[in-house]
């Protein structure tokens, strides 16, 4: 799957410029944060990775094919829960791998048990809290043992607490080995978790650095700017 | 008419063996047309809301100008294919509960298909990124959403009960109701009403209304209880 290589990317929506000639390699290990104000295109990055959203201009390459490839999972801001028990719901990312039920169960098993949500497995999905949903999507992606897992600003309506078990699981998942991309608003939580931080402004990859490097000493305007607080209300009143 | 009504209960009081006989065969052939229908209906239904083909809204407009299908009509074309002179003439099929069945469930499985495929076309708008970012296939996304909705799928199932237990054109034509063998609870309405057999007529539609509201109660209840379990 690795390296995958971003070129030139274009993304315009009903005329509208969220994507503007980004280039972004992506190699096989560790966590990246994806940052930069609203609308400045991460989801949609996140989402052409996955191969939910072609660009209109630009290629995409994962490891030299122009397919997306097997192994990439992707957990949701809001994760949608099948009407289920939390077992069904965890096991269903196994569906299309066709493994024997034997091998489905284990692995949802252990995912159950690595989010602590093995007690749970008889319940309802939907009768879950929120953060309690989240850890489930991170297990429902964990049992596919992906190789990349993309999240989408998975603790965006989540208190602390709930927050922290979150991010203790995804730096779990990447001790499997597993290369994690990642969005957020909160910067505490991207220099706490990340290894390093890829800041979009204006549909392009303003500024890629080592987490600690990035929040010390940010090379662009852009990015201080964002970092002081101050970028999205910029962009957002035009100033 | 309190006479007509008196005599009614009375025979269903009595459990009169040609009322139970009807009752009977129209549950049998209700339940096997309700059957066949969710096999067929259900899985059309989804694959229609979910599959994107040329041609797929056409299809969608078919379905629904379906759910108001004339049963004499289908009555009528069962007819022509089952007689002796037509294609599976030699099946010797007319006139027998089969055949009711045969046209009973081409007039419901369009009925539980086009309510299939609102349904799941509303959970897909929900489900289709996350089912998509998960590689499912067609078959995976129409399996996990059919299973997703039983619960609303009911009211479809329920609808086809319905119009199969209601329905009298196609029965009527393809069954010829003939006394002890294919005279079901909607023909035999017609007929003894015709004849100015109230109580029976009477009889058998109360039976019909009671089965008819316990369903949509069972319905309910069922929905109710999916909703306080699952959310």
């Amino acid at each position: 799957m690795f390296p995958i290589r971003l070129a030139n990317i274009h993304f315009t929506p009903g005329g509208r410029s969220v994507l503007a000639g980004l280039d972004l390699d992506i190699e096989a290990d560790g966590i990246t944060v994806v940052l930069g104000p609203n609308g400045a295109g991460k989801t949609v990055l996140l989402r052409m990775l996955a191969g939910l959203q072609a660009p209109d201009g630009g290629e995409i390459r994962w490891n030299g094919d122009s397919r997306p490839a097997a192994g990439i999972a992707m957990v949701f801001q809001h994760p949608l829960l099948l009407r289920s028990s939390v077992f069904h719901n965890a096991a269903l990312g196994l569906k299309p791998l066709r493994l024997n039920r034997a091998e489905a169960q284990q692995r949802t098993r252990q995912a159950l048990e690595r989010v602590g949500l093995a007690h749970r497995g008889e319940d309802s999905a939907r009768l879950l809290s929120g953060g309690e949903r989240q850890r489930l999507a991170l297990a429902r992606a964990w049992a596919m043992r992906p190789q990349l897992l993309l999240l989408d600003e998975p603790t965006a309506a989540l208190d602390p607490s709930a927050t922290e078990a979150v991010e203790c699981i995804v730096r779990e998942i990447r001790t499997d080995g597993t290369r994690i991309l990642m969005t957020t608003h909160n910067l505490g939580q991207a220099l706490r978790i990340s290894d390093e931080i890829v800041f979009l402004s204006s549909g392009r990859v303003i500024e890629r650095a080592p987490a600690e490097r990035f929040f010390a000493r940010p090379q662009t305007a852009d990015a201080k700017l964002f970092i002081q607080g101050e970028l999205p209300w910029r962009i957002a009143f035009g100033d | 008419m309190l006479d007509t009504l008196r005599e009614a209960l009375s025979l269903l009081g009595h459990l009169d063996n040609q009322v139970v006989a009807i009752v009977w065969l129209s549950f049998k052939v209700g339940i096997a047309t309700v059957t066949l229908a969710t096999l067929i209906g259900l899985p059309l239904g989804a694959l229609i809301a979910v599959a994107s083909f040329p041609g797929r809204g056409a299809a969608t407009v078919f379905l629904n100008g379906m759910m108001g299908l004339p049963s004499v009509v289908v009555g009528v074309v069962v007819y022509l294919f089952l007689s002796r002179s037509g294609p599976f003439g030699d099946l010797g099929l007319l006139y027998s509960p089969p055949a009711m069945i045969l046209a009973q469930t081409v007039l419901v499985v369009p009925l539980m298909a086009a309510l299939t495929r609102q349904i799941v076309e509303d959970a897909w708008r929900e489900y289709a990124t996350e089912f998509r970012s998960m590689r499912f296939s067609l078959r995976d996304s129409v399996a996990a959403l059919l299973y997703d909705c039983r619960y609303s799928l009911v009211v479809a199932v329920l609808a086809g009960m319905g119009r199969s237990l209601s329905e009298v054109g196609a029965v009527m034509i393809v069954g010829g109701n003939v006394e002890g063998y294919t005279r079901v609870m909607t023909t035999a309405i017609a007929l003894e009403t015709a004849k100015g057999d109230l109580p029976l007529s009477l009889a058998l539609g109360m039976v019909l209304l009671t089965v008819v509201l316990l369903l949509n109660t069972a319905a309910y209840r069922l929905r109710q209880w999916a909703m306080r379990k699952y959310g």
